[in-house]
């Protein structure tokens, strides 16, 4: 009797902890019904969408440039996603290596840098990169080049600030797990014969892979979402799928056309979630 | 310093905190490595081969065992390294499981062991490598007295059964009397001496050994010849002076607790100070007590049957047995 009078306590005391978590179903679970119904309506010029159902949003959606695209931001999230870890990772284990004081100032930088708009950085990167006062000056004073040229618009400029952009959040999801990582474990290893990078592969990277497969999948699912950078700093061939769903509604006025390009954009966000915490599993029982 | 460790031997380095005797089996492993000097082993230089290249194993005070491998993966770690196959992997750890008295619990996680369980896994691991010289670093520290006890048996069984050359850091001076053929005792930064468990503790070099190896009266005395002391108004029979003290200098005069005797007042008995009976405590097999003679405070002990005879309350006086104790003159 005293147990199950114990419960329905507990219940009653998690009741008001519970009214966030149920918030936030609702503010994702309500606009993404809305965004799935609007895919299903008839696309309307003069309106948002008509009434009734259809699937000429998704019918439209069955050629190749939209294939392409949607290959293209997948294939852009996981490079900025590979990269920003595989930069995140030695500058992570660097800063956790250093002096508490310098570590908290590290972290503090880094999180300055995220006080920072997408569109503030976006244009001073293209600044940074013209060929007027920007870096494209650097290979002309060191001889390497006769006359400068802009370096936007391009896909390195787009990838390389995506890649700045998802660098703090590596950083600061890779931060926990690297900094309680005993260092007599690497030691342990090389005792055994294990030379630096054999106890890194061996040992660091066993213990990190679940905090690297998150950071992985925010840097991914940030990049899938990349509105500003693609645009500004690069061509049209290099716009994501978020540009050119923007493109749809704003422009294009089709906002059926551009609600079913995000329930793609959200399957592809999901699948690429799936795939990561399969790998990640995977390699843990193994 | 300079340290020499004979092959197959056991040799505890003992000393207090922070006095540098983990930084030494630290450069000795190829952790660290010295600012100067040498790491010979028999007779090639190992000061700048890295760590994984000397086959040294170490076992760490956290012992650091892999969590997310199992027992047999732990223990096997180096040996998959060598690129030994799986089935002679597997003989190993169980021959390894057998020698630590833990057969059937390869296939257990870390942190399903107990302390003394994960203590001997450790031990395995380090052990499976088969290395030239085996490093402990305070491995026994985290566990309780009497699991630390056992474990200091087990311990001591193993490494004579391999006849491997074992280096323990330790600051607890029972274990490093208990296990140790040699202790090197260590303060601040330099050795202070080398010598047997007994020769540590019954002949300490200086005040400081005297004093850090068990408990010791430390009291000052002047040389009258070759085999007696002045304490106070007392002339004391005594070990044999150091060549180096004169006569007339002041020594340290070092009498282990076991070396006084409580008497009654009165009686002709030789070698003794007076004094008042200040405390008494019996502590299992031992009987602790403390004689306050003109402001020197002696301890001594005696076996609870030894007390009792003597039947001492209030005055007393305190016998240094005849030729115990060492005369220190450092």
């Amino acid at each position: 009797m005293l147990g199950s009078a114990r419960v329905p306590g507990r219940l009653r005391a998690l009741v008001p902890l519970s009214w966030p978590s149920l918030a936030l179903v609702g503010l994702v679970g309500i606009p993404f019904l809305l965004l799935i119904r609007i895919s299903l309506a008839p696309p309307d010029p003069n309106g948002l969408w008509s009434a009734g159902t259809s699937i000429a949003a998704y019918s439209g959606l069955m050629d190749r440039p939209f294939a392409n695209a949607l290959l293209y931001s997948f294939g852009l999230a996981i490079l900025v996603a590979a990269m920003g870890v595989s930069l995140g990772f030695p500058l992570t284990f660097f800063i956790t290596r250093m002096r508490r004081g310098w570590q908290v100032l590290w972290l503090i930088f880094l999180l300055a840098t995220l006080t920072l708009s997408d569109v503030l950085i976006a244009f001073s990167w293209q600044v940074m990169l013209s060929k007027r006062i920007g870096l494209a000056n650097l290979p002309v004073k060191l001889g390497l080049m006769e006359q400068a040229a802009s370096l936007t618009p391009s896909f390195g400029a787009v990838l390389g600030n995506l890649i700045y952009l998802v660098l703090p959040f590596t950083v600061l999801t890779l931060y926990p797990t690297l900094s309680q990582l005993a260092p007599e474990l690497i030691e342990a290893a090389k005792t055994l014969g294990a030379s630096p990078v054999v106890a890194f592969r061996t040992v660091v990277l066993p213990l990190t892979k679940r905090a690297a497969a998150v950071s992985f999948l925010i840097s991914a699912v940030l990049t899938l979402g990349a509105y500003v950078a693609p645009l500004v700093l690069g061509r049209p061939r290099n716009w994501t799928m978020a540009v050119l769903i923007g493109n749809a509604a704003l422009a294009g006025h089709n906002v059926p056309r551009a609600s079913a390009m995000s329930v793609c954009l959200l399957i592809a966000a999901l699948i690429l979630t799936g795939g990561t915490v399969w790998i990640a599993r995977g390699r843990g029982r193994r | 310093m300079s340290l020499a460790v004979p092959l197959g031997q056991f040799v505890c380095l003992l000393g207090p905190s922070g006095c540098g005797k983990t930084t030494l089996l630290r450069m000795i492993a190829g952790l660290d490595s010295p600012t100067s000097g040498r790491i010979l082993m028999s007779g090639m230089d190992r000061t700048g081969t890295p760590a994984h290249e000397r086959n040294f194993a170490m076992v760490f005070q956290a012992l650091a065992l892999f969590p997310f491998l199992n027992v047999e993966d732990n223990i096997t770690f180096s040996l998959r390294l060598k690129g030994l196959g799986w089935r002679e992997r597997r003989k190993r750890a169980r021959e390894l499981l057998e020698l630590i008295k833990l057969p059937g619990i390869g296939s257990r996680k870390v942190e399903q062991l107990s302390g003394g369980q994960r203590q001997r896994v450790a031990i395995a691991r380090a052990l499976a490598q088969e290395p030239a010289l085996f490093l402990l670093d305070e491995p026994l520290s985290a566990l309780d007295a009497q699991l630390r006890e056992h474990m200091q048996f087990e311990l001591r069984q193993l490494q004579q059964k391999l006849g491997i050359t074992t280096i323990l850091v330790t600051h607890d001076q029972g274990e490093a009397l208990t296990l140790a053929d040699s202790v090197v005792v260590i303060a601040q930064g330099r050795v202070q001496q080398i010598g047997s468990p007994t020769e540590i503790y019954r002949r300490p070099s200086n005040r400081f050994v005297a004093g850090f190896i068990g408990r010791n009266n430390l009291l000052e005395a002047e040389v009258l010849d070759r085999q007696h002391v002045r304490l106070g108004t007392a002339v004391i029979d005594v070990a044999a002076i150091p060549d180096g003290a004169r006569n007339g200098d002041v020594v340290t005069l070092a009498i282990r607790p076991e070396e006084l005797r409580v008497l009654p007042p009165g009686g002709e008995h030789g070698n003794t100070l007076p004094g008042k009976l200040s405390y008494v405590r019996e502590i299992g097999e031992r009987v602790e007590w403390r004689v306050d003679c003109h402001g020197r405070e002696l301890i001594g002990s005696a076996s609870p049957s030894d007390w009792a005879a003597a039947a001492c309350t209030g005055p007393v006086k305190v016998q240094i047995i005849p030729g115990a104790g060492t005369i220190l003159t450092c």
